[in-house]
């Protein structure tokens, strides 16, 4: 394997590393035919991101030939070689990453100004290949803007809020801190931001939502995004499923795939009887947990995908039908929701794990305990290494 | 109870803003006293607090382009409420570019603070960032706690010297000691000292000049006075630093008043705001 990055390249992959260090304390890279492809995945595999570096990203591409390498290393050694951005932008004229098989050592070599060369000798680890399962193109909503929209949107939640609630109808969009389970609501602050679906590029919506998720890794994501100055796809469905944030243009293409909070969780938060508020908010999914777990089982039983990077396809299981009732319900059906919600059981709070192709138990912590044993893949149909 | 005020003018945003951020770094949590002409923050010297209080006064009209007050009852028109400043501060930083912000009292899970900014944004509809600050209302039983303190019998009133060179000072001290002296007479000399077993620092101002406080009975106990003659206060030195630290409000007038060996009464007075810390003394 060999590539060779010259110029402002140099930079965007390095702003790539460190977004994917915002996500998982390991970079898993793989060259494949169509690019590069530098992945990590968060612990308790809530959060996933891949960047795909096409061969036209660099100046020289050459991936191995039997196309079976991939491995991964701490993502803080990859950093240390990209640590100073503001130098690389200034001194660093081409980067070499290439496999030294014998020594068995990933090499990275910057060739700086005034024939200085930094070389950089990595070790690593063979792995499986790590891919989430998500269907971006099958997405019930898909809103894009410009990095500057959500950054300025990020700024009014604090740097110490985990989650972050997001509903849309056909016209708005709504940002809300989401307070945990054992929070009282009595005494935390509240924040709410409102924004026209006129401030973003692209705002289609054909069903009401309401998802959360980590707000941590959106604000990864919004590093690389600031600096490639390039608009920021969010697509999502119906909260359970995982939301994906993208930044793509002709030479890359990054995705962020983030779990998000099951229904239980949402209704004791999110459904505040605002009597003042000037605009309708969203009715929550009336969805019960039995039909999670049916959902999960289903995903589960449909093919899995090959190990290329991209939107993998898979059979979306029909949506459970309480949605098209909860489309029809208004507002003023809030009143009665809170009185349901006070005598529903205590919520139940779950990240679902993001579907990497094994059967994950519905509840957080059951499946924290799984994946320790268990090796995350979605491998080849013929690769005989399928660890579970 | 209603609460209803909105502030139209981004200096005045400002400005509000920055005496909010005062407050916030002084203390964690303050009464917020409301009425017709005016908005206090209120600390009231607690044990807890190291027997630190302070007393913040804002001219209501000066800040707020609208602004409704309906109190308790007729006879007690003003409301009072226990809240944190820093919720105030975080919801403020936001809303600083905003075309308007308003503040309600308003009832969500609890009574809350609900502060709602308009901010401009790429399209012909503005965003709306809201804040739901979560605030306990004092009963009026209670009331007696948060009014205006009376100013001290003062042995000795005196300006202040800037207030950027006093914090670089006491800054300093404060890494040889746990307790500063304030001592200043009426002829204009104020030191900072500090003494410990291996060192004694002091830092002398002069010139600063005396406030001169029309017929004030204390002002005739001071006259009697011999002009050199120091009064002196030792004081918590974290308590000091942390008045000086927060400040963001450039003061017009700043003073202090100290009664010998009982407290220091700090002054910060501005056209539209006027702040008022005291410091009791240690032994």
């Amino acid at each position: 394997m060999d590539c060779v990055t010259t110029g402002g390249n140099v930079k965007v992959l390095a702003k790539a590393i460190h977004s994917l260090s915002k996500i998982g304390e390991e970079l898993y890279l793989e060259p494949v035919e169509d690019g590069l492809t530098l992945r990590a995945v968060n612990s308790s595999r809530s959060a996933f991101a891949c960047f795909l570096l096409s061969p036209l990203f660099f100046q020289r591409y050459q991936a191995p030939s039997d196309h079976a390498f991939r491995c991964k290393m701490p993502i803080k050694s990859m950093q240390a070689v990209f640590r100073s951005l503001s130098s690389l932008e200034r001194s660093v004229e081409k980067c070499r990453i290439e496999l030294n098989s014998e020594k068995n050592r990933l090499t990275v070599t910057l060739h700086c100004k005034h024939g200085l060369l930094k070389t950089h000798n990595l070790s690593f680890q063979d792995c499986e290949s790590l891919q989430a399962v998500f269907d971006k193109e099958n997405c019930a909503n898909v809103l894009r803007a410009q990095p500057r929209l959500w950054v300025d949107t990020v700024l009014h939640f604090p740097p110490s809020l985990e989650e972050v609630n997001v509903s849309v109808n056909g016209e708005r969009v709504w940002l809300r801190n989401h307070l945990e389970d054992d929070a009282d609501p009595s005494r935390a602050m509240m924040t709410e931001l409102c924004l026209s679906a006129e401030e973003f590029d692209h705002f289609a919506v054909r069903s009401e939502s309401n998802i959360t998720f980590c707000l941590k890794e959106l604000r990864g994501l919004l590093v690389f995004a600031e600096s490639s100055g390039l608009p920021v796809s969010m697509h999502f469905d119906e909260p359970g499923s995982p939301v994906v944030l993208s930044v793509s243009d002709s030479v890359l293409d990054a995705n962020f795939v983030l779990a998000t909070l099951s229904e239980d969780a949402h209704q004791r938060n999110h459904n505040n009887n605002k009597a003042d508020r000037r605009e309708a908010q969203p009715a929550a999914d009336d969805f019960m947990s039995d039909d999670m777990d049916s959902y999960l089982i289903a995903m589960e039983a449909s093919d899995l995908p090959g190990d290329l990077p991209g939107p993998s396809h898979e059979s979306v299981p029909p949506v459970p039908q309480s949605s098209t009732n909860h489309r029809a319900r208004l507002p003023s059906e809030e009143e009665e929701e809170e009185e349901e919600e006070q005598v529903n059981q205590p919520p139940n709070k779950k990240f679902c794990s993001l579907f990497f192709g094994s059967v994950l138990p519905a509840s957080s912590q059951l499946t924290n305990q799984t994946i320790q044993g268990q090796e995350v893949l979605a491998s080849d149909s013929d690769n005989e290494k399928q660890e579970e | 109870m209603k609460f209803r005020a909105k502030i139209n003018d981004v200096g005045c945003l400002n400005h509000f803003t920055r005496v909010v951020n005062t407050i916030t770094k002084l203390t964690k949590t303050c009464v917020l006293r409301l009425t017709v002409d005016n908005m206090y923050f209120v600390l009231s010297g607690k044990v807890a607090n190291g027997g630190v209080s302070m007393w913040c006064e804002l001219l209501q009209v000066n800040f707020f382009e609208e602004y409704q007050l309906e109190g308790v009852s007729a006879d007690a028109n003003e409301i009072c409420l226990e809240v944190a400043p820093e919720n105030l501060s975080r919801a403020l930083k936001t809303a600083q570019n905003a075309k308007s912000v308003k503040i309600k009292l308003t009832k969500k899970h609890g009574p809350c603070l609900t502060l709602a900014a308009e901010l401009p944004s790429l399209s012909s509809i503005n965003r709306i960032v809201t804040h739901d600050i979560p605030v306990d209302i004092i009963p009026k039983r209670l009331w007696h706690d948060f009014k205006e303190p009376t100013v001290p019998d003062f042995d000795v009133s005196i300006y202040l010297p800037p207030l950027k060179t006093m914090k670089s000072v006491v800054d300093r001290m404060k890494n040889l000691s746990n307790y500063l002296v304030v001592e200043a007479n009426m002829n204009g000399e104020m030191n900072l000292k500090i003494e410990t077993d291996l060192v004694s620092v002091t830092t002398h101002f002069k010139d600063l000049g005396n406030p001169p406080w029309g017929d004030n009975a204390s002002q005739s106990q001071s006259q009697s006075r011999d002009a050199e003659a120091m009064a002196h206060a030792r004081v918590d030195i974290r308590k000091l630093q942390q008045f000086l630290m927060g400040q963001q409000v450039n003061p017009n007038k700043s003073m202090c008043n100290i009664v010998d060996k009982r407290i220091i009464h700090l002054i910060l007075l501005q056209e539209d705001v006027s702040l008022q810390y005291f410091i009791p003394a240690v032994a």
